[in-house]
């Protein structure tokens, strides 16, 4: 296990460089010049070439990359364009919203779907088990905005009972109040993702619940919820393990889309702006810190397999391959 | 989609030695369903798939619309003449949205906005995964290594994020939208492929073919094409519903295809704020998108049991 995990690790880090290498050479090799989003249009070529050596974009590629490695190594990315203040602590402040979204989303997401899963896969026959796999083959294919848009609808402006957006000024500060804001986003986000999570749950229960492992234990006199508990919890925990940190993945991107919805101060709105404005950094900078978060979720849910299942160990890389 | 002969093809894991076009005298296969005597009770038992038909019907409908939309719509695209919020009625069959914009001129438009988004992303994605794919699962072991590491890495990037960044690098438009799209669909079906022609290289008759004098390029085309692309085509048909809704939120960002161009996702986006006074804006669009991806997802479940024989008895 031990060999395994520093092997996973050099994994790890060898990956985040490459995430570095093909977010830099996609903005430097893309046309159009980030200098130009410094300035208005018709700008004389003089100016175009002072902006080109302000932000560094005359020197040649390689001595580019290297101060992007270097930027990345002292965790210090550079200033935005628009606002001239640094991008690190701004993605810092904005993930107090971000990560509390993404993980308040992942574990309801977690509660409505394991249960549900498994009754639809326990009760595959009946008509409920069947509706559930119905609605949940619909809600895969039903857009997050649009959830939150009709959510905002009913619970917001209708019913009154939640705000339709924004977050509290002074953040954290206020619990409740944050807790509040980030009630109809967080229901938006879980009824998105368990939708899927449902589909992965119910196929792995049915593989466990049609397994001879189980058949014997029963055989042998085992109550059915003790042969679950004892056997199947962690058969079927595999699959859906991997599963579940690809939706944790999912989300934390997804949240570009749903903040956007509900006007929340966090990760994802600040990548829609950057983009809009072209904010060179700012994009770069929050690229790099979601997709080092993406990889290091995906590195925790290969140890949390191995953990789990002995059998995987000698692999290197993912349980679903 | 395909000759009812190649709905035949078998899986990797048979051990006979398959052919393109295997005809209809066959042997048995089909062991696990018995009663199939010749491809054409297959292909009939194929169009009979429930969920085919309905992902079919659904599908059909969205594509029909844009089809109209290319020769016939009520209004030009930027006609504000019919006034603003008009509720639904005569002459504007779904009202008009806060500019004055026909809502079912819009939504006509951006069917096929949706389909030419979908198309043309899945396009990009199969010829360079496929591509890529092939390359990786018959490269030489250190090649084939760096080619699946970067993969893994790429992967890692969701389609959206690597739209947002070609979007923030070039300006917004469809075209960036699809190829952004596409390119990030690349690493998945790279991927799939590389493990499928892993899989059916490592089997015998692949074996058999090479001592027997067949070249690689008639291995290809002949036995590896043909054992891969059943579970391959199931696979784009899913990419294709999410292309579509990628393009849907990229659009809701303001990051799509600019006016006059409807797109669902655009559209959504300017009826948020309309949402009492004209609620037809947000619940057209949506559910238009909504028939859209579960008909592709409900003929990707089709295709996939009527294309895999080991999946029919399960269902």
């Amino acid at each position: 296990m031990i060999s395994y995990l520093l092997r996973r690790l050099a994994f790890l880090a060898g990956s985040l460089f490459l995430a570095g290498v093909v977010i830099f050479l996609l903005l430097r090799t893309l046309p159009g010049d980030p200098a130009n989003s410094l300035l208005a249009v018709g700008a004389s070529p003089e100016q175009i070439a002072a902006a080109r050596h302000e932000i560094g974009s005359d020197r040649p590629l390689p001595e580019q990359f290297v101060t992007w490695l270097h930027q990345l190594a002292t965790f210090d990315l550079g200033n935005s364009f628009i606002s001239t203040l640094p991008v690190g602590p701004e993605i810092t402040s904005r993930l107090d919203v971000t990560v509390p979204l993404t993980l308040l989303s992942f574990v309801l997401a977690v509660l409505i779907a394991v249960p549900v899963g498994f009754v639809a896969a326990h009760r595959s026959a009946t008509w409920y088990g069947t509706l559930i796999s119905g609605i949940s083959q619909l809600g895969i294919a039903v857009p997050v905005f649009w959830i939150g848009m009709i959510l905002i609808t009913v619970f917001a402006l209708q019913l009154g009972v939640l705000p339709a957006g924004g977050f509290p000024q002074d953040g954290w500060a206020e619990p409740g109040e944050a807790l509040t804001s980030l009630a109809l986003p967080v229901i938006t986000v879980a009824l998105v993702m368990s939708a899927s999570l449902i589909r992965y749950v119910r196929s792995a229960a049915l593989d466990v619940l049609g397994s001879d492992y189980l058949r014997t234990a029963r055989a042998l006199g085992s109550s059915f919820g003790r042969a679950m508990w004892r056997h199947g919890l962690r058969n079927g925990a595999v699959p859906v393990v991997s599963v579940l940190a690809i939706e944790l993945a999912t989300t934390l991107l997804g949240a570009v889309v749903v903040e956007t919805v509900f006007a929340l101060p966090g990760l994802g709105s600040m990548l829609a702006q950057a983009v809009a404005q072209h904010d060179y950094p700012t994009v770069q900078g929050v690229l790099f810190v979601s997709t080092f978060a993406v990889l290091v979720i995906g590195f925790l849910g290969d140890i949390a397999q191995r953990l789990i299942d002995p059998r995987l160990r000698g692999r290197l890389s993912g349980g679903a391959r | 989609m395909s000759e009812p002969t190649a709905m035949e093809s078998t899986k990797p894991t048979r051990l006979t030695k398959p052919t393109k076009l295997s005809g209809p005298a066959k042997t048995d296969r089909d062991t696990g369903t018995g009663k199939e005597p010749g491809t054409a009770a297959g292909a009939s038992r194929g169009r009979r798939s429930p969920a085919l038909v309905a992902g079919c019907v659904l599908v059909g409908l969205i594509v029909a619309i844009a089809l109209v939309s290319l020769f016939w719509v009520p209004y030009a695209p930027d006609d504000t003449s019919g006034g603003r919020l008009v509720p639904p009625g005569l002459p504007h069959l779904l009202g008009t949205d806060k500019l004055g914009r026909d809502l079912l001129t819009q939504l006509m438009t951006g069917a096929r906005i949706a389909l030419e988004a979908g198309l043309g992303a899945i396009a990009i994605g199969a010829a360079l995964g496929v591509c890529a794919g092939l390359a990786a699962g018959f490269a030489t072991r250190w090649l084939d290594d760096t080619l699946s590491t970067l993969l893994d890495v790429l992967i890692a990037f969701p389609t959206l994020l690597l739209a947002m960044l070609m979007v923030a690098a070039r300006s917004a438009s469809l075209g960036t939208a699809v190829l952004a799209i596409g390119f990030a669909m690349t690493a998945v079906i790279a991927r799939l492929t590389r493990i499928l022609v892993k899989r059916v290289l490592a089997l015998d008759y692949i074996t058999a073919a090479r001592t027997s004098g067949t070249s690689w390029p008639r291995v290809i085309t002949g036995h590896v094409l043909p054992n891969i692309w059943p579970t391959l085509v199931v696979n784009l048909a899913q990419q294709f519903g999410l292309a579509v809704m990628a393009e849907a939120s990229l659009s809701f960002l303001g990051l799509g295809a600019p006016p006059p161009n409807a797109s669902w996702g655009r559209m959504l986006h300017e009826a948020q704020a309309t949402v009492f006074t004209a609620p037809t804006g947000v619940v057209a669009p949506g559910v238009l998108l909504v028939m859209l991806v579960v008909g592709v997802n409900l003929i990707a479940d089709g295709l996939r049991d009527t294309l895999d024989p080991t999946r029919r008895r399960t269902r």
